[in-house]
């Protein structure tokens, strides 16, 4: 191994990589305007749409309103609500987003209350409509209001104390640190963000330094020098994974400079819109000891992509060969890094030896405080591995003349 | 000198099965002389060059290019040796300047050794209007100096070229075979494949026929005219590989090869 002519090999691939536009695009131009861009224009439309529909009235429908005249005014009366009139195809018409919900009061309400029998009253609403799921809570609030006015009513009524029907008061109080709540919340996310990341600044220089090179014949050029391939290989390889480190921590820094800018200015907008609700940005409520286990964790995931991305590359004949070989390899990756973010499945020491999803696995217990320092040894050593058996591979691929010279 | 002793290299094809693109080949070439190595499409020049190289290696035999061997000692051999050809092309993105600074670097050589080269080839070659703009905005003739300067940064003691006019306007082809000479006259050890006749006529001083990765002929030019008691290279080179029809054969295996 000479470290000089790999030197060499690196520098004059990263002035190369540098002068190259579809690298600046993948690796600076996407994170640095793209993230903010996505982060602000969610935003700024979520904001919007959040504020629209809370300041409008729900539009309510009563089926069966002369059964609680009472209740119906009360109804009227509250300026949350659009009551509009009462037609037979209310279903269809939450359907079609022209009522945001529609309330069926039964025949004989106002009786069965007062005969103590309770009747059932019935929300119609569209289950993840957001607009009908906002007007199916303020429905179900009133009607709960109202409930208890009745329940007080009837108490005072017989000479009872309200603390009949409430004897006691229930109160939750968080004891996680927010940083703890912010792991648990995100603690999924991030891995999975990381290892996509990782895996998309490795693809285009790996094709572009392999495949690339071949195609325009400067691979023969290369290889007619008097350097060891073991030294071309590693020169190559190091760029890869300075872009695919590269892109992966500028597109966290711009994704959390966007996340606390975003939350700070959203703030108070349309339900605290953005990412961060009370001004802070969730990236705040995330363990920096956690952010740092995620970096270390990840570097050899780096090496793997780079080094399997640069030998699956260095096969093909031309970038766009390449590029057939390497797309499907994204679903190959994100498949065991969502697997790792899904509820039920945890670090055990079998999922601690699967590739990227024992990453994924263990930087969610990171994030979320959780240092199982005999599964975290084990994890990064396992990934240690797989990325020497990728290492290894591609020095081989390199030495192989059927595959530098394949026609 | 370059010494080809019994080179053979064979590859799996998947309609021919095993192919001997080069098969029991052996010439010598001498400092301060041109070999040139002729045959049509396919013959096997190319495999030939690049086993002297060192880019690929021979399943059986071996070369001796400056003193070095090909298989045991590729690295050394990569030294003494530029190896030019119509497939070894330029980084579009780097500099003329960079570009053989670059392969002076990977030649183990320093900043000011580099830099009193590239003066140096600048000077020679005139290349001075174009050093420092990036390649890929170059002309073919442009394109072909900033080659030959890279493949002579580290001053080699053997030249390789294959097919290095191949495809290139009158102008470019001459400039390149002026070159090419002027490397013998410096003393280095030369070898040239062409399947251009008149080039080969012209410039070699030894030369090589081979067809279907046989070395079928050599000898020099007024040598090869006694033998097939012919005085045209192509017609020399037509009785060399067995008439019309067995070139014609080859072409056409060739052809079927590469679909």
């Amino acid at each position: 191994m000479n470290w000089q002519a790999i030197q060499t090999i690196y520098l004059k691939e990263l002035t190369d990589t540098l002068r190259d536009k579809r690298t600046l695009i993948t690796t600076f131009l996407i994170p640095a305007l793209v993230i903010p861009g996505i982060i602000f224009g969610a935003g700024f439309v979520m904001t919007k749409i959040i504020t629209k529909a809370e300041t409008e009235a729900s539009t309510v429908m009563i089926i069966g309103a002369d059964n609680a005249p009472d209740l119906v005014e009360q109804l009227k009366g509250n300026a949350e609500f659009e009551i509009v009139p009462e037609t037979d195809d209310f279903k269809d018409r939450i359907s079609h987003k022209e009522i945001r919900v529609a309330v069926e009061i039964p025949e004989g309400f106002t009786d069965s209350i007062a005969s103590d029998t309770a009747p059932d009253v019935t929300i119609y609403h569209y289950q993840g409509e957001m607009k009908s799921n906002m007007g199916r809570n303020e429905v179900r609030s009133f009607l709960g209001d109202y409930r208890e006015g009745v329940v007080e009513a009837g108490l005072e009524e017989r000479g009872l104390p309200k603390t009949i029907a409430q004897p006691f008061n229930v109160k939750s109080e968080n004891v996680a640190p927010p940083e703890k709540v912010g792991g648990n919340a995100f603690g999924g996310f991030i891995p999975y963000i990381v290892v996509i990341l990782c895996m998309t600044g490795a693809m285009y220089p790996a094709m572009d330094l392999t495949a690339g090179e071949k195609e325009r014949g400067t691979m023969e050029t290369l290889l007619c020098s008097p350097v060891n391939r073991l030294n071309i290989v590693l020169g190559k390889f190091l760029m890869t994974l300075s872009a695919s480190i590269a892109t992966m921590a500028l597109s966290l820094v711009m994704f959390v400079v966007s996340a606390v800018g975003a939350g700070k200015f959203f703030a108070g907008q349309g339900g605290g819109g953005g990412a961060g609700g009370d001004g802070g940005g969730f990236v705040m409520l995330i363990d920096p000891w956690g952010m740092v286990g995620v970096f270390g964790m990840v570097a050899p995931v780096a090496v793997l992509f780079s080094a399997g991305l640069l030998a699956v590359s260095l096969f093909a004949k031309s970038f766009k060969e390449a590029q057939s070989y390497v797309s499907p390899l994204m679903i190959v990756v994100i498949l065991p890094a969502v697997m790792g973010t899904l509820p039920g499945i945890e670090l055990t020491w079998t999922t601690a030896l699967v590739p990227i999803t024992s990453l994924s696995l263990v930087c969610k217990e990171m994030l979320s405080g959780v240092w199982n320092w005999h599964f975290i040894v084990l994890v990064f050593s396992s990934q240690v591995f797989y990325a020497a058996i990728a290492l290894w591979l591609c020095v081989k691929m390199f030495e192989r003349e059927s595959v530098l010279f394949r026609a | 000198m370059i010494e080809a002793i019994n080179l053979t290299k064979t590859f799996k094809d998947k309609k021919r099965g095993l192919v001997r693109a080069v098969n029991d080949v052996s010439f010598r070439c001498e400092p301060g002389q041109i070999y040139g190595l002729l045959g049509a499409n396919g013959a096997g020049k190319t495999t030939a060059l690049r086993m002297l190289a060192t880019l690929l290696k021979p399943v059986s035999g071996t070369a001796k290019v400056a003193g070095f061997d090909v298989v045991s000692e590729s690295q050394a051999v990569r030294a003494e040796v530029g190896f030019l050809a119509a497939s070894t092309a330029l980084y579009g993105r780097l500099t003329a300047r960079e570009m053989v600074a670059y392969f002076g670097r990977l030649n183990g050589m320093d900043d000011a050794g580099i830099r009193s080269r590239i003066q140096q080839l600048a000077d020679q070659l005139d290349m001075h209007e174009f050093l420092d703009r990036r390649t890929d905005k170059f002309s073919t003739g442009m394109k072909q100096k900033t080659s030959i300067a890279r493949t002579l940064v580290h001053d080699p003691a053997v030249m390789i070229f294959d097919e290095p006019t191949l495809g290139l306007d009158v102008m470019t082809s001459r400039a390149i075979v002026k070159f090419v000479r002027q490397c013998r006259d410096e003393g280095k050890t030369v070898i040239y494949s062409s399947h251009v006749m008149s080039e080969i006529e012209k410039l070699c001083d030894r030369i090589g026929i081979i067809h279907d990765g046989e070395l079928v002929a050599e000898g020099t030019l007024p040598s090869l005219q006694q033998q097939y008691g012919e005085t045209e290279m192509e017609e020399i080179f037509v009785k060399a590989v067995g008439g019309e029809a067995a070139l014609v054969k080859a072409l056409e295996e060739q052809e079927s090869l590469e679909k």
